[in-house]
């Protein structure tokens, strides 16, 4: 699978890796821990000691910003992995053995279609607060759901064409087929569902963050951070200032990534 | 039609009996003592002892089997008796249809804001273009970038705080409904003026719209006449996905602004842990969802009768 980027993508992209760079990198330039406060230095503004300023009790922004950017990262690439993993699958599966296994699935997902997806991830919150697994099951849950559909219609369009009909006659297995006809006609539709689908659960996280059923205090997660910082946003601007933006430029990057021509992006 | 009608109904029973079944057991699963959990909300957080918690334990039958429960429950929903609050007591059927009529005066007004604000903006800037086009998808790429309650802040800290010109949040007058149902709108038009662009400079560039305008047809008119139905399909067809965005968009406004509408109810009875009243919410907001769903369908076959892809 050879990638080609436009130059939007590859804006994304870049942006991107700088947001990677910073939360995997701003440990290491700056000594101490994003939990222990420091109640002599609160809402202190940029610069100096704090690249970033401090929080109103005391904690290094630039290192708590950074945890909740990896916290999000890799709640998307955890959720954008399992859901793709588990819907090419069963989307593949379901257009292939037909029967049963379709019609079981179908249900499945006209079910889960009918709730919007985050009143199902609130119940899940529910069940387990503040806990990042459990968010991380209910958001992949519902994301399969796309990659299901998207291979499943590619697949049941592919096992009618010659190309296929002929491999089968000549004996080729199951995997064989997958992995020479309906992988390549899948994947590079996994690019857009990816970059749109992490883009949903970064924002899906910071949503339930901002009505406390998400991440619990004292982690640091984005959301959580914005409706915490709130009230101070006359007095410290930057606290809030610094993980809206955060927020809104990792979305924006995954947005910029998916988008694979200026008019069928916009469309999606 | 008939079919497309029986098939949603069929969906609708399907997604009542998953989506209720679903929240029965994950609310079974909650971890921790429901009899206390609900005492605590009922009499305050330092009122709790273990008699209270007992007293609540036996008013409620809360020491049934799971299976008992789960029967009698969907006895209940066959009767559409949605039990009672277990924090307040009231039926929640009739809770929810309380909180039902907010929530749809926020969703209807905020929708027809953004029909007021993307189409107009999005025919605009597919009839001109140049930098009205620019400016708007600049502007629409930003405001999709962030979550709704971001731009719900921002609305606040502008309109609420800086100018004090509306109420910060609450309920009661038309003043209250302004920001609510603005943020709503913004985050509907954001995506929606594109996808009006995108239909309304396929069907000027189309050769029966430019032969209308040929032979000499007023530009209005050619818009009314040989427009207007053609970009609407795709558009309303467009509105059926859309629809998830209300929903999760009603549900962070309303808690943002204090709306007493259902999203703000489900919030609230996921932390006291009210499971007749998730149900509830959960099972009114599943059934919304597939009937508007049909709504949808029914316009765009009435829009566009020549049938095609349905359902």
């Amino acid at each position: 699978m050879s990638l080609q980027l436009n130059t939007t993508q590859k804006i994304g992209a870049a942006l991107l890796l700088a947001l990677v760079a910073y939360a995997l990198g701003a440990p290491l330039f700056k000594d101490g821990d994003s939990i222990s406060q420091n109640l002599s230095a609160i809402m202190s503004a940029p610069g100096g000691q704090f690249w970033f300023g401090t929080d109103h009790f005391g904690r290094d922004m630039w290192l708590r910003l950074a945890d909740a950017l990896r916290l999000s990262l890799m709640m998307a690439a955890l959720c954008v992995l399992t859901a793709a993993t588990i819907g090419v699958t069963a989307g593949v599966l379901a257009a292939t053995q037909g029967g049963w296994v379709d019609r079981l699935l179908d249900g499945v997902v006209t079910i889960l279609l009918a709730l919007p997806g985050l009143v199902l991830v609130l119940i899940f919150a529910a069940i387990v607060p503040g806990s990042f697994w459990m968010l991380y099951v209910a958001i992949s849950l519902i994301q399969w759901i796309e990659y299901f559909r998207v291979s499943r219609a590619i697949t049941q369009r592919m096992i009618t064409s010659p190309a296929v009909q002929s491999s089968r006659l000549m004996g080729f297995g199951g995997w064989y087929l997958f992995k020479r006809h309906y992988w390549p006609a899948i994947a590079p539709q996994l690019l857009t569902l990816a970059a749109f689908g992490a883009a949903n659960a970064i924002l899906m996280m910071a949503s339930l963050g901002f009505v406390y059923v998400g991440i619990q205090p004292p982690l640091a997660e984005l959301g959580l951070m914005i409706v915490e910082h709130f009230p101070y946003y006359s007095d410290a601007p930057w606290l809030l200032v610094l993980p809206l933006s955060v927020l809104a430029l990792m979305v924006l990057s995954c947005h910029l990534l998916g988008r694979r021509t200026q008019d069928q992006g916009e469309a999606a | 039609m008939k079919q497309l009608l029986a098939k949603r109904f069929l969906q609708l029973i399907a997604v009542s009996w998953g989506v209720g079944t679903l929240t029965f057991l994950l609310m079974r699963a909650l971890p921790g003592d429901m009899a206390y959990r609900i005492a605590a909300s009922r009499y305050g957080m330092d009122a709790v002892d273990s008699r209270a918690a007992e007293l609540v334990r036996a008013e409620l039958g809360l020491d049934g089997s799971a299976w008992s429960a789960y029967w009698q429950w969907f006895v209940d929903l066959l009767s559409w008796n949605l039990g009672n609050s277990l924090v307040s007591g009231q039926p929640v059927a009739q809770e929810l249809f309380h909180m039902l009529g907010h929530s749809l005066l926020l969703a209807v007004v905020g929708i027809l804001l953004a029909a007021l604000i993307a189409i107009p903006l999005g025919l605009a800037s597919a009839y001109y273009g140049g930098w009205l086009d620019r400016t708007l998808l600049a502007l629409s790429t930003a405001l999709r970038a962030v979550p709704v309650f971001v731009i719900g802040l921002l609305a606040i800290i502008l309109f609420a705080l800086e100018l004090s010109l509306l109420p910060v949040a609450g309920f009661g007058t038309l003043a209250h409904l302004v920001l609510p149902a603005l943020t709503l709108a913004l985050s509907l038009a954001a995506v929606s003026n594109r996808v009006v662009h995108t239909e309304a400079r396929r069907v000027f560039n189309a050769p029966f719209f430019e032969f209308a305008r040929t032979k000499g047809l007023r530009p209005w008119f050619a818009f009314r006449h040989h427009g207007m139905r053609n970009i609407a399909v795709p558009v309303v067809a467009f509105f059926g996905i859309q629809l998830i965005t209300v929903v999760e968009g009603v549900v962070m406004i309303e808690s943002l602004f204090s709306w007493p509408g259902i999203g703000h109810g489900l919030a609230h009875a996921i932390f006291a842990r009210d499971i007749p009243v998730i149900q509830g919410a959960a099972l009114m907001m599943g059934m919304l969802f597939v009937v508007l769903n049909t709504l949808v369908d029914v316009v765009c076959h009435y829009l566009d009768p020549r049938g095609g892809k349905l359902a």
